[in-house]
C-alpha cells in the first residue's frame, strides 16, 4: 500500500514537473530559446498565490492572482529581455537569463524575505479520501493529478486541433520555414512564452501548499524539468509528459525506497542523508 | 580568433613592447608583482585577498574558456569540478588532521604539493566521467546535461555529513610548503601568481597547438572536420579533462586561500558565474577570463559594501552587458593599437 | 591512389518518402562517374549515405572492396573517402590556408600535440601552399575565409578535400553558384584529375557532366532509370521524359 501511495505521489510530482517541462520545450520548440527563468515564474505564481489567498482568505481568488501575476511578468520578461535573445546563440540566452533569476530572486527575497511561506491548503480540499482499502489518499493531491490531465489533455487539444497549434507544431519543426511563410511570428512568439509562463505560474501555485514557498524554489523543479525536455525531446509536448511522469515517479520512489535500500549497505545517518541528496 | 600568415606576424613581433597594447600589458604585470607593496603603501589591507581571489577565480574561467570559448562546449557544470577541487583538498586535510584514511586506505595530508596534484586529478577523473556521458550529446542536451551531473554532485556533497555536508568543511590551517610559508597572505598571493602563470601559458601553448587547431575547428564547423577524418568525440573530451583539471587546480587554492569547503562551491550559480566570467572577458580570447575575473569579483565586493540587495544589481548589470555588448572585454582591449583586430 | 566504389541496393525512407530506391552502382576505379537528375531526386541523400553522414536503412556500400557501410564518416575519410559539399562547409575564422592545413594536419596524424604551434609545421603549410596552387587559390591563401568569395569556397573545398590524399571523391555539385568562366576553370581542375583519383560527381551542369564522365547514372524519385556513357543517356528515352516532361521531341 506504501508503494501504491508513493506512486501516486510520484504522478503528482510528475504532473507539477509536466506543467513546467511542457511551457520550457514548447519555449525552446518554437523560438529557439533556452529560458532558465521559466523557474522564476514558478515562484511568481506561488508567491502571487500565497498573497492573494492571506489577503482575502479565497482559493478561488488566489488561483486567479498568481495566474495573472505569472501570465503578467511573463509578457513583461518577454517583451524586456527575451525578445531580444531570439537571434543570439544559446549562451547569450543562458547568461542573460541567469542574471534576470539573479534581478527576480532578489528582488523576492526583499519582497518577502528569505524564509520560506506556509501556505495552508483551501479548507474543503484538505480531507483524505478512501480510494482502496487500506489506501487513504489527500485529497488535495487528488485533484492536482486530475487538474495536471486536464491541462495535459487541453494542450492535447490546443495543439492537434486548432491553428494555433498547427503553428506551434510547424514551428517546432521547422522555425525558419514559419518564419519565411510570413506567419506572424512576434504574436506567436508572445502567445507561446505567454502559455509556457502560465503554466509554471499553475505549476507554482498549486506546489505552493504541499512544498511551501520560498525563493529558489523554481529553480531545484527547472533542472529536473530541463532534464525532462531534454529526454522528452526539444518541442515535444508528449515527450514532455511521458518524460515528465516517468521521472516524476523514479523520484518520488527512490527518495521514498532508497534509504531503506541503502541502510542495508551503510549505517543509519549516512544512508539516509546519500539516499535523500541522491535524486535531485 | 584572428589569423595573420606568417610574414605579417613576423613583422609585428619586430617591437612588440613599444605600441600602447604592449605598454598595458607590461603596466599589468608591474602591478600584479608589485601589488602587496602597493597595498601596504595606499593602506588597504584588503587587496592583496581580493587580488588572491581574482587570480584563483582566473585560473577557473580560463580553464572553463579553453572548451567554451575555444572549444564551443557550453558546459553549464563546470563549478563541479571547481568544488571538487576545494573539497579534494579540505577531505585529505581532515583526514591528516585527525589521523584518519579516507576509505579507509588513503591518508590525509596537509602538504600544499600533494594536495594540489590531487585535486588537479580528482577533477580531471570527475571530467572524464561526466564528460564521457554528457559529450555524446550537443546544443542544448549537453547544457542540460552536463547542469544536471553538476547538481547531482552538489547533492552529494550536501548530504555527505561525515564532511560537513550544507555547513561545508573547515581547515583550521592552510597546507604547508616547504620554505615558503604559505599561512602568510602575501606568500600565498605570489603563490597564486605564479600558478595562474603557469596556467596561462599552458593554455596559451595548448590553444596554439596542433590540438588547438583541431579544437578550434570543432568549434568553428564540425561537419567540415569529420569530413577531414576527425573524431570529434575525443577531442572534445581530452579538452574537457584538461579543463577539469584546471577547475580543481582553482578550487584546490580557493579552498586552502578560505580555510573553507563548501557544496556551494559546486553550485549551479557558481557555474553560472564562471561562464558570465568567461563572457564578460571575451570567449574564446587569452585574456578575457583574466579581465572577466577580475571585473566579477570587484563588481561583487564593491557592490556587497554598498548594499544586501547586491545580487539584484550584479544581476542588472550583467544582463545589460550580455544585451548590450558581443565579445566581451577582451574585443575592447584588441581595439588598443598594436592589437590584432 | 585509386579505390572503386560499389553500392548494392542501397534504400532509405524519411517517413512516407523514399529517399533512395534500391540503388546500386559500380564505379571503376580511377574513372569519372557522373550523377545527375530533377532536383529532389535523392543525388544529395545518395552523397551522404556514402560519405557516412547518413545511415541507409538496407543496403551494402564497399570502397575498394571493403564494405564501410558500419563505419562513422570520420572513419571513412581515413579510408581514404573525401568529398565536397553543396553548400560549403569551411572554417571561416581561419584562413585558406589554415583551413587546407589543417586537413594536411590531420592526414599526417599527429593531432594530439600540444606544445608546438600549429601554425609552424613547415611541411603541412608548404603542402597546403601546394593544394591551393593547383586550384588556382594561391593569391588567396592568406585571406580569412569569411572574407572570400562562393566561387573560390568551392575551389577551396576541393583543395581540402584533395588535401587528405583521399581514393574515392565525390563532389556534390562543386559547380552550383560559379560563373561560367569559374565553371570552366573548375571543369579544367577536375579534368586533370580523372585517373589520379575515382570520382563520383553530383552536377546540373551538363556541359560538364558530358564533358568529364566516363559513366553517367541518371536518379529520379530516388531510383537509378538509366546508366551508361555520354551518347547512351542522350539518347535515352526515360531520361528524356525525367527532364523534359511527357511529350516533348
Amino acid at each position: 500500500m506504501i508503494v501504491l501511495e508513493q506512486l501516486l505521489n510520484g504522478v503528482q510530482f510528475g504532473v507539477t514537473l509536466f506543467l513546467m517541462s511542457a511551457g520550457l520545450t514548447l519555449i525552446f520548440g518554437i523560438m529557439g530559446v533556452i529560458n532558465l527563468a521559466h523557474g522564476s515564474l514558478y515562484m511568481i505564481g506561488a508567491y502571487a498565490a500565497a498573497l492573494v489567498a492571506a489577503y482575502t482568505g479565497s482559493f478561488g481568488l488566489a488561483l486567479l492572482g498568481g495566474l495573472a501575476a505569472a501570465a503578467t511578468s511573463g509578457v513583461v520578461i518577454e517583451f524586456v529581455v527575451v525578445r531580444r535573445l531570439y537571434d543570439r546563440d544559446h549562451l547569450d540566452q543562458v547568461l542573460a537569463t541567469f542574471a534576470l533569476i539573479l534581478i527576480i530572486n532578489q528582488s523576492a527575497s526583499m519582497l518577502f524575505g528569505r524564509q520560506p511561506l506556509f501556505v495552508s491548503m483551501p479548507a474543503m480540499l484538505s480531507g483524505s479520501v478512501t480510494l482502496l482499502p487500506g489506501l487513504v489518499y489527500p485529497v488535495y493531491r487528488l485533484i492536482v493529478i486530475g487538474l495536471g490531465l486536464l491541462v495535459a489533455a487541453g494542450l492535447f487539444l490546443l495543439i492537434n486541433y486548432t491553428r494555433v497549434g498547427m503553428l506551434v507544431r510547424a514551428g517546432a519543426t521547422h522555425r525558419q520555414m514559419v518564419r519565411a511563410l510570413g506567419v506572424n511570428v512576434r504574436w506567436l512568439y508572445t502567445v507561446v512564452f505567454g502559455l509556457g509562463a502560465l503554466l509554471a505560474g499553475l505549476a507554482g501555485i498549486i506546489a505552493g501548499p504541499i512544498t511551501s514557498v520560498q525563493v529558489g524554489m523554481g529553480e531545484q523543479i527547472l533542472i529536473l524539468a530541463f532534464v525532462v525536455v531534454v529526454i522528452g525531446g526539444l518541442g515535444s509536448v508528449r515527450g514532455a509528459f511521458f518524460g515528465a511522469l516517468i521521472a516524476g515517479i523514479v523520484d518520488t520512489l527512490s527518495r521514498a525506497f532508497l534509504p531503506m535500500m541503502f541502510r542495508q549497505l551503510m549505517d543509519g545517518s549516512n544512508a539516509d542523508a546519500l539516499a535523500s541528496g541522491w535524486c535531485c | 580568433m584572428t589569423s595573420d600568415s606568417l610574414e605579417t606576424r613576423t613583422l609585428k613581433q619586430a617591437s612588440p613592447i613599444l605600441t600602447l597594447r604592449g605598454v598595458v600589458i607590461a603596466a599589468l604585470v608591474v602591478a600584479l608583482l608589485a601589488l602587496p607593496a602597493l597595498a601596504k603603501v595606499f593602506n588597504s589591507p584588503a587587496a592583496v585577498g581580493l587580488a588572491t581571489q581574482v587570480l584563483i577565480y582566473a585560473i577557473a574561467a580560463m580553464s572553463l574558456n579553453l572548451i567554451l570559448g575555444y572549444g564551443g562546449m557550453v558546459a553549464f557544470g563546470h563549478a563541479a569540478f571547481f568544488g571538487l577541487g576545494g573539497y579534494a583538498v579540505g577531505i585529505l586535510y581532515q583526514h591528516s588532521a585527525d589521523n584518519t584514511a579516507f576509505l579507509g586506505f588513503v591518508s590525509g595530508t596537509d602538504s600544499l604539493m600533494v594536495a594540489v596534484v590531487a585535486a588537479m586529478l580528482v577533477g580531471a577523473l570527475a571530467a572524464a566521467a561526466i564528460g564521457s556521458l554528457s559529450l555524446r550529446t550537443s546544443g542544448v542536451p549537453f547544457i542540460m546535461i552536463t547542469l544536471a551531473f553538476a547538481q547531482m554532485v552538489f547533492f552529494l556533497f550536501v548530504s555527505l555529513k561525515a564532511y560537513g555536508g550544507d555547513d561545508g568543511l573547515m581547515m583550521r590551517r592552510r597546507d604547508i610548503l616547504p620554505f615558503i610559508n604559505a599561512r602568510d597572505d602575501t606568500a600565498y598571493y605570489y603563490i597564486c601568481v605564479g600558478l595562474a602563470a603557469c596556467w596561462f601559458v599552458f593554455t596559451a601553448l595548448i590553444v596554439r597547438s596542433r590540438f588547438g587547431f583541431v579544437l578550434s575547428g570543432l568549434r568553428q564547423n564540425e561537419r567540415r572536420m569529420i569530413a577531414i577524418g576527425i573524431a570529434p568525440y575525443r577531442y572534445r573530451l581530452v579538452a574537457f579533462i584538461v579543463a577539469g583539471a584546471g577547475a580543481g587546480l582553482a578550487g584546490a587554492l580557493m579552498a586552502n586561500y578560505l580555510r573553507f569547503v563548501s557544496p556551494d562551491m559546486m553550485h549551479w550559480s557558481k557555474s553560472g558565474e564562471l561562464m558570465m566570467m568567461v563572457i564578460l572577458g571575451g570567449a574564446g580570447t587569452l585574456a578575457g577570463p583574466l579581465l572577466g575575473a577580475a571585473t566579477m569579483v570587484l563588481l561583487e565586493t564593491v557592490l556587497a559594501a554598498q548594499t544586501e540587495n547586491w545580487q539584484l544589481y550584479l544581476g542588472c548589470i550583467l544582463l545589460a552587458i550580455v544585451m548590450l555588448t558581443r565579445g566581451g572585454l577582451a574585443a575592447l582591449f584588441n581595439r588598443l593599437p598594436g592589437g590584432r583586430s | 591512389m585509386t579505390a572503386s566504389l560499389e553500392l548494392q541496393g542501397l534504400c532509405k525512407r524519411f517517413g512516407g518518402l523514399t529517399a533512395t530506391d534500391n540503388v546500386s552502382l559500380s564505379v571503376a576505379a580511377g574513372s569519372l562517374h557522373a550523377l545527375i537528375g530533377p532536383n529532389g531526386a535523392g543525388k544529395t541523400t545518395l552523397i551522404n549515405q556514402v560519405a557516412g553522414d547518413l545511415h541507409p536503412d538496407m543496403g551494402k556500400i564497399r570502397l575498394g572492396g571493403i564494405d564501410i557501410g558500419e563505419l562513422p564518416a570520420w572513419q571513412r575519410v581515413r579510408h581514404g573517402l573525401a568529398r565536397t559539399f553543396q553548400i560549403t562547409q569551411v572554417l571561416p575564422d581561419y584562413t585558406a590556408l589554415d583551413n587546407v592545413a589543417l586537413a594536411v594536419q590531420v592526414r599526417q596524424g599527429h593531432s594530439f600535440r600540444f606544445l608546438a604551434d600549429a601554425r609552424k609545421n613547415r611541411d603541412a603549410r608548404e603542402q597546403a601552399a601546394q593544394y591551393l596552387q593547383d586550384v588556382g587559390l594561391a593569391s588567396r591563401s592568406s585571406s580569412l575565409v569569411s572574407e572570400i568569395g562562393h566561387g573560390e569556397r568551392k575551389q577551396l573545398e576541393l583543395a581540402v578535400a584533395l588535401a587528405t590524399r583521399p581514393s574515392l571523391l565525390l563532389l556534390d555539385e562543386p559547380m552550383a553558384g560559379l560563373s561560367p568562366l569559374e565553371s570552366q576553370e573548375m571543369i579544367d581542375q577536375l579534368a586533370k584529375l580523372i585517373g589520379k583519383v575515382t570520382i563520383v560527381l553530383v552536377e546540373h551542369d551538363m556541359d560538364a557532366v558530358f564533358a568529364l564522365a566516363d559513366r553517367i547514372s541518371v536518379l529520379v524519385y530516388g531510383r537509378v532509370v538509366a546508366t551508361g556513357d555520354g551518347d547512351d543517356i542522350r539518347a535515352n528515352e526515360e531520361v528524356r521524359v525525367a527532364y523534359l516532361g511527357e511529350g516533348h521531341d
